[in-house]
């Protein structure tokens, strides 16, 4: 009846409206399907189907609101923002009893405007990893070839919009959380400018890094929730008090005389033949549609990923001293001192990823090792943010693969820290210089697995990628492709 | 090069404990990553400063106006182990700890 294959919001809004479907047969289309895909894909952790359909039944009753696009529409939200009444883990052993008693302001916004949460989606634990395989609740795996990661951290939003399991979800990005994995499953993702979108709610993992942002299969859908989440918010001091335009506006737009950037350290060796070819195909499609595209050079790019991983694991180390055992969360059972309180909470409750964190985290922050470490990687920063400034005075967008590489398969890089870290090298800078960043469907490897074009504009300015990207998939077709789910016998 | 004694003591600084096998593959997993991280000494830094933020904000201040909070019967919901509204937690004030 429902197949979001070949929906949009504003397709299903009309069926809505028009009374084609209701929003219970919508909902309950949404787990039937869920039902049949979770067992190859597990994109969600909790499902929310009792309360969700207690919803559509309301919403039914009230009838859904012709001017309001979202209302009635079923969307995943990665399990590290906090739901009312709704379980909420970060995919963590340490939270995986923990019932929010408060909404994230992402949240609020959304239950105004009558959405439906489905579930909470898989994720690396407290967003730490870059294929979702650290998850205390098992492996997402991607619905192109089951026998792969979707990415990480975001992997469980990535996979159940690929997989046509919801329309829409949440994700995160700290340093590409939301762009790798949209680009490992064809789909649409971005990572707002940082403060656009308020974090209250948010389980804090690196502070200056973190930010909310949207996953879909089309860009209209990501402009309309975009739209919907952004905005200033007074419970979080770092969301900014700019003005919010209407991401819509930007779509069905010329791009004739747009100024394209592309690094070469983007396009270096380390970065798959594959996705060489689909990026440099990409370029010529933007060229062809009358925008200007030329190499420059970013030199601080390999260093941008030493320098994110003390920052990131400095600011987390500091962020989960919350999670001590006593007043949430996991508690260590026979414990006789107020520190082993501590001590064998969080060690039984922590995966080895977060510990490696909050261990080099510790060690970068500690006495004698402060300025080596990180202060070094907080001026290696400046460095970082310095050469976007200088490329945005002469450039609007800055254009390079997502990933270096298409979806790597479940198990291969999870025993190799440093190869797992390295596979953020080409996500990480947007991150460092608080940059909005999207990955745009660009094409497929030899084995038929999808590649991402990444395009970062300057600080709050979502909407020329918004325009550029719309542009694209209106010449493209990669978006379109379904996937085959093959693979999993193992 | 990371020693097991260093990575012992940040270990306590974190309130975290490994066992003798798990102490001996964060040693090396540790010693591989700030190998890795230490190539950022290529990078002359001389006279720059620090980005710890990257928002223009300065102080963000709030009126100090009392709130309503969620309560207490919500707060502790969450709490491992609780009695009499309260939570319940091992003896603080113990002679064998430092």
């Amino acid at each position: 009846m429902v197949d979001y294959f070949n929906e949009d919001i504003t397709s299903l809004h009309d069926k809505l409206v028009r009374k084609e479907i209701s929003v219970r047969q919508l909902v309950e289309a949404t787990y039937d399907y869920i039902d049949k895909t979770e067992g190859k894909v597990n994109a969600f952790i909790t499902l929310n189907k009792e309360a969700a359909l207690k919803q559509a039944d309301a919403l039914d009753e009230k009838g859904v609101d012709p001017d309001n696009l979202l209302s009635g529409i079923p969307l995943g939200i990665k399990d590290n923002i906090v739901t009312k009444g709704l379980k909420t883990t970060a995919a963590s052993h340490i939270l995986d009893n923990f019932m929010p008693v408060y909404n994230a302001t992402v949240m609020d916004k959304l239950d105004a405007l009558d959405t439906i949460t489905v579930g909470k989606t898989n994720m690396d634990e407290f967003a730490m990893g870059g294929s979702t395989e650290t998850s205390y609740f098992g492996k997402t795996h991607n619905p192109w070839n089951l026998d792969k990661v979707p990415g990480g951290s975001s992997g469980g939003s990535a996979a159940a919009v690929a997989a046509g399991e919801v329309i829409a979800a949440l994700g995160t990005d700290t340093g590409g959380s939301i762009r790798q994995p949209a680009a490992f499953n064809g789909i649409f993702g971005i990572k707002p400018t940082y403060g656009r979108v308020s974090r209250w709610g948010l389980m804090a993992f690196g502070s200056s890094l973190d930010q909310i942002g949207v996953m879909s299969r089309t860009i209209k859908d990501s402009a309309l929730v975009l739209n919907a989440i952004s905005g200033h918010d007074e419970h979080d001091g770092t969301s900014a008090a700019a003005d919010v335009p209407d991401f819509t506006a930007a779509l069905n737009q010329d791009i004739k005389g747009l100024k394209i950037a592309v690094p070469k350290e983007y396009m270096d060796e380390g970065v798959d033949d594959d996705v060489v070819s689909a990026i440099k195909a990409a370029i010529a499609t933007f060229e062809k549609l009358g925008a200007t595209v030329e190499e420059v050079t970013l030199p601080y790019t390999k260093y941008a990923v030493p320098a994110y991983y003390i920052i990131a694991s400095s600011e987390a180390s500091s962020n989960l001293q919350r999670y001590d055992g006593i007043r949430y969360g996991f508690r260590a059972k026979d414990v006789n001192s107020l520190k082993s309180v501590y001590v064998r909470s969080r060690s039984e409750g922590f995966g080895d990823e977060v510990k490696r964190r909050i261990m080099l985290g510790s060690f970068s922050l500690s006495a004698g090792y402060y300025d080596a470490y990180f202060k070094k990687a907080a001026q290696v920063r400046t460095l970082v943010k310095r050469d976007f400034d200088q490329l945005f005075e002469k450039y609007d967008l800055v254009l390079g693969p997502t990933a270096p590489t298409s979806a790597f398969g479940l198990g291969e890089k999870i025993t190799d820290p440093v190869t797992m870290y390295l596979n953020d090298i080409l996500t990480i800078p947007a991150n460092l210089a608080g940059i909005p960043a999207a990955s745009v469907p660009a094409g497929f490897s030899k084995d038929g697995l999808p590649i991402g074009v990444q395009l970062m504009a300057k600080a709050l300015d979502e909407a020329t990628i918004f325009k550029a990207a719309d542009a694209f998939e209106r010449h493209t077709d990669f978006h379109n492709q379904v996937p085959a789910f093959k693979g999993g016998q193992n | 090069m990371i020693s097991k004694e260093q990575v012992t003591h940040v270990a306590d600084l974190a309130r975290l404990e490994f066992d003798e096998a798990q102490l001996n593959n964060f040693t090396t997993q540790l010693d591989k990553i700030v190998d890795f991280v230490d190539q950022l000494n290529e990078v002359d830094t001389t006279g720059i400063e620090p980005t710890t933020h990257v928002t223009s904000a300065v102080n963000v201040f709030r009126d100090d106006v009392p709130q309503k909070g969620e309560g207490r019967a919500a707060l502790l919901k969450n709490v491992p182990e609780e009695r009499d509204g309260l939570i319940r937690v091992p003896a603080i004030i113990d002679k064998e700890e430092d």
